[in-house]
């Protein structure tokens, strides 16, 4: 198993650490996930699923202490990109108040919630 | 209806000043002890509110934005987040959850529909060319529960 934790950038307190396993990447995600933040990690994410072994992409959201409607976007649009080559997307360790909004949009009629 | 408390807040239309306005709106608050989830509630609301302020309205330019936020009597809280950018053609749609103007960079359209169901009531007041005025009310129910407990 691969591991290698990275950071997004100089002065920015959100964090993206990833560890891929065969075809499964996992993606921690931690701070606070707005606009301003999400644009650096989105950048991260699209250049490690431009690897097409990665066909399950894993958000495990544990470390998110703050989420608005960037969060949604940035998970849609990982969606889009994977259901293009058949893969998927699941969700990990969502909070009551990420959960609250993932569900507001509908998110997990299209991305699976992992306990 | 009387003002408990009130203050006003310029600052440039910057993404850094998104987690400066949910630290400011908090800070505002805070003295009332608010419920966590109300806490939350409005710092979503007022986050989407003033990134919308930016990338919609300034479209990622220079500008300035305006937080004023006002604490009745009743401790209902109103925060207007003000904007003198492009302005919205048609506040029907833009409210309308999924639909979004930058489809390229991914904005989830939700930003409306995250503000309505984090608040009591959102108005949108705006005229093209001149800004945007996003308004959000809520009333804080913890601090009348705390009225309660002590009568």
């Amino acid at each position: 198993m691969e591991s290698f934790p990275e950071h997004c950038g100089e002065g920015n307190d959100s964090m993206l650490s990833y560890e891929k396993h065969r075809d499964r990447l996992t993606v921690r995600l931690a701070g606070e996930l707005d606009h301003e933040r999400v644009g650096p990690i989105r950048a991260e994410l699209d250049a490690l699923i431009a690897d097409p072994r990665v066909k399950h992409l894993v958000f495990d959201l544990t470390g998110v202490s703050f989420m608005d409607s960037s969060g949604i976007g940035l998970v849609i649009g990982r969606y889009k990109a994977l259901a293009r080559r058949g893969g998927r997307v699941s969700v990990a360790g969502a909070t009551p108040r990420v959960d609250k909004i993932f569900s507001m949009a509908g998110l997990y009629s299209i991305i699976e919630k992992l306990a | 209806m009387r003002i408990k408390n009130e203050m006003r807040l310029d600052f440039p239309a910057a993404g850094k000043n998104e987690s400066f306005a949910r630290l400011v709106i908090s800070a505002f608050i805070l003295p009332l002890n608010p419920t966590l989830e109300e806490l939350s509630d409005v710092k979503t609301a007022v986050s989407e509110a003033v990134t919308n302020a930016i990338v919609h309205g300034y479209e990622g330019g220079e500008g300035t934005v305006r937080l004023h936020a006002t604490l009745f009597e009743d401790d209902l809280l109103r925060v207007d987040v003000i904007d003198a950018g492009r302005g919205i053609e048609n506040i029907e749609m833009a409210r309308t959850p999924f639909f979004t103007t930058c489809a390229d960079d991914e904005r989830s359209g939700m930003g409306f529909t995250v503000m309505e169901s984090f608040m009591d009531a959102v108005q949108v007041t705006s005229k093209v060319g001149r800004g945007t005025t996003v308004r959000l009310e809520k009333r804080l129910r913890a601090c009348e529960e705390q009225a309660a407990r002590r009568a």
